[in-house]
């Protein structure tokens, strides 16, 4: 099973509360997805930072002295701030890729969450409601986020089998289905030199992407591509920067729904997800086609495009 | 009229109360509100009883229904009215995929679009739908008949055995084995009779009928053991 929940606000003056919405709304999908949940929330662009997430098993430890010797390794201001077993390092805009560098010398126990300017994944096994608490996910503010709760069927009950996963900077992609194909793939994609940690089937279909994206693809076409090279059920929500997307396999048995008004795009595995969101009694409802890629962006308009 | 208020009752408290519901009882009229997308409302129900669920509804409502006439003024989840055997199920709004499936008797009329597998594996109920029908629908169809005021998505009707199916708009594929029937008179009755008991507005000759060429290997009497 698992449910995936997804939010983009129109409205700034819901911004504020974007974590407390996509909790309620994470909580309500518990029921398709016990095992673990994971939440990807994008914030303010500050034109001066970005930021790596990082998780340790041992985060006292790990995140003893991480803040001073990453900064010492970048020769540059970092900041960070720990909730629970994650960390959020704020580092010079710009510096992702010697920073991620600079981790694994540091220490190579730390796991990657996610990299870019805006975004931010937590993601843990346990309940969602005890995952959210953990991350005191209802205070976090921002533009946009996306949730997910996982049932696992493909690969063990992991946090690196957790989603989101992030499949480039400021993207992640989340999965409600199975993939059939994903040992095939898996090895595919290693021997073009991918790095892939898990024998979890969403960890390929977000690598594919990574893979395609970084062979010049823009993310809709690796999602149109990935129609024809996933085998399996899939319905995918990915994050990006300035909004989120939403594609179906063509057989569509996995279940969405998203409601729209004038103030936030929302997607729901269930209606039962959406049925909290201020003024979801007139909201357009609707549930996306199947093998159709659909984007919100804040910085321009929907769009929908025929797979 | 007894209303059930979902927020202070719990579901199966809900269900309960509905199917004890027996065949001479004088509380016919039921409304039932905050249903909020919860799954399996007004399921198993065996008395001719009217319920109305003030909203949307998750998976499975009105499920393997008897006698009972359940009207949803929101939209449905998926596998509304399933296994249907009689009775009427009436949705105001738009309806998930596997609408009416494996239903044995009964009408359901869907007032907004289905979704995908609409009808599929029908065994004689009507489903008479005033928007459009997503992939798949009538998959593997038995019997009884399927009404689509509007458009028809990939694959109707596919492996079809006995089930008729009207379509007002476009088809945009066939399945395996359907094919474009010819109207008769008697087709253009039934379809009047369909069309007026599901509330729409639109003429039978506005149809074209599909039903199955039966090619398929299991319509050879030679393949049977």
């Amino acid at each position: 099973m698992c449910g995936i929940v997804g939010l983009f606000l129109k409205d700034r003056a819901l911004e504020p509360q974007l974590g407390a919405m996509l909790t309620e709304m994470l909580i309500t999908m518990t029921d398709r997805g016990p095992d673990s949940a994971g939440i990807a929330i994008y914030g303010d662009d500050d034109m001066d930072v970005s930021k790596l997430t990082v998780q340790s098993d041992t985060p006292d430890e790990a995140f003893a002295t991480l803040q001073s010797d990453l900064a010492i390794a970048l020769g540059g201001p970092v900041t960070l701030r720990r909730k629970d077993t994650h960390a959020v390092l704020d580092i010079p805009r710009g510096q992702i890729a010697p920073a991620r560098a600079a981790l694994m010398q540091i220490d190579d126990g730390l796991r990657l969450m996610s990299s870019g300017d805006t975004i931010e994944i937590y993601k843990e096994v346990g309940l969602p409601k005890d995952v959210a608490d953990r991350f005191d996910l209802r205070s976090m503010g921002g533009t946009h986020g996306i949730g997910h709760t996982r049932m696992a069927t493909e690969s063990l009950v992991t946090t690196m089998g957790a989603h989101p996963f992030n499949t480039g900077p400021d993207q992640c992609l989340v999965h409600n289905g199975s993939l059939s194909n994903h040992n095939r793939l898996r090895r595919k994609l290693q021997r073009a030199g991918v790095h892939i940690e898990t024998e979890n089937d969403t960890e390929v279909g977000a690598a594919y992407i990574t893979w395609r994206m970084q062979n010049g693809a823009t993310l809709g076409e690796a999602l149109e591509s990935s129609l024809d090279d996933l085998d399996g059920f899939f319905t995918f929500v990915v994050g990006t920067k300035d909004g989120f997307g939403v594609v179906r396999d063509p057989i569509a048995c996995k279940p969405a729904v998203m409601a729209e008004t004038d103030q936030f795009v929302a997607f729901g595995s269930e209606y039962r997800a959406l049925v909290g969101l201020p003024g979801i009694d007139t909201a357009r409802v609707w549930e996306p086609e199947p093998a159709t890629v659909y984007f919100w962006s804040h910085n321009a308009a929907p769009t929908q495009k025929a797979a | 009229m007894q209303t059930i208020d979902m927020d202070t009752t719990a579901l199966r408290d809900l269900n309960a109360a509905l199917q004890a519901q027996a065949e001479q009882t004088n509380q016919t009229a039921w409304e039932i509100v905050n249903p909020k997308g919860s799954h399996a409302i007004a399921v198993g129900l065996d008395a001719p009883i009217e319920v109305t669920v003030k909203g949307s509804t998750g998976y499975y409502c009105a499920g393997m229904n008897k006698q009972a006439t359940v009207t949803v003024t929101g939209s449905a989840g998926p596998g509304v009215a399933e296994n249907m055997m009689s009775g009427t199920v009436v949705i105001d709004g738009d309806a998930s995929q596997y609408a009416g499936a494996t239903g044995n008797g009964g009408t359901l009329v869907i007032k907004g679009n289905a979704s995908s597998r609409c009808g599929i594996s029908m065994k004689g109920i009507d489903i008479i739908v005033h928007g459009n029908v997503g992939h798949m629908s009538a998959f593997m169809a038995q019997s009884g008949n399927l009404v689509v005021c509007g458009d028809a998505g990939d694959a109707l009707g596919d492996s079809i055995y006995e089930a008729q199916l009207f379509v007002r708009g476009s088809v945009k594929s066939l399945g395996a084995d359907c094919i474009e029937k010819e109207m008769r008179p008697e087709h253009l009755e039934l379809l009047a009779d369909l069309l007026e008991r599901g509330g729409c507005d639109a003429k039978p000759e506005e149809f074209k009928r599909y039903g199955s060429a039966r090619q398929l290997y299991n319509f050879n009497i030679d393949n049977a053991y």
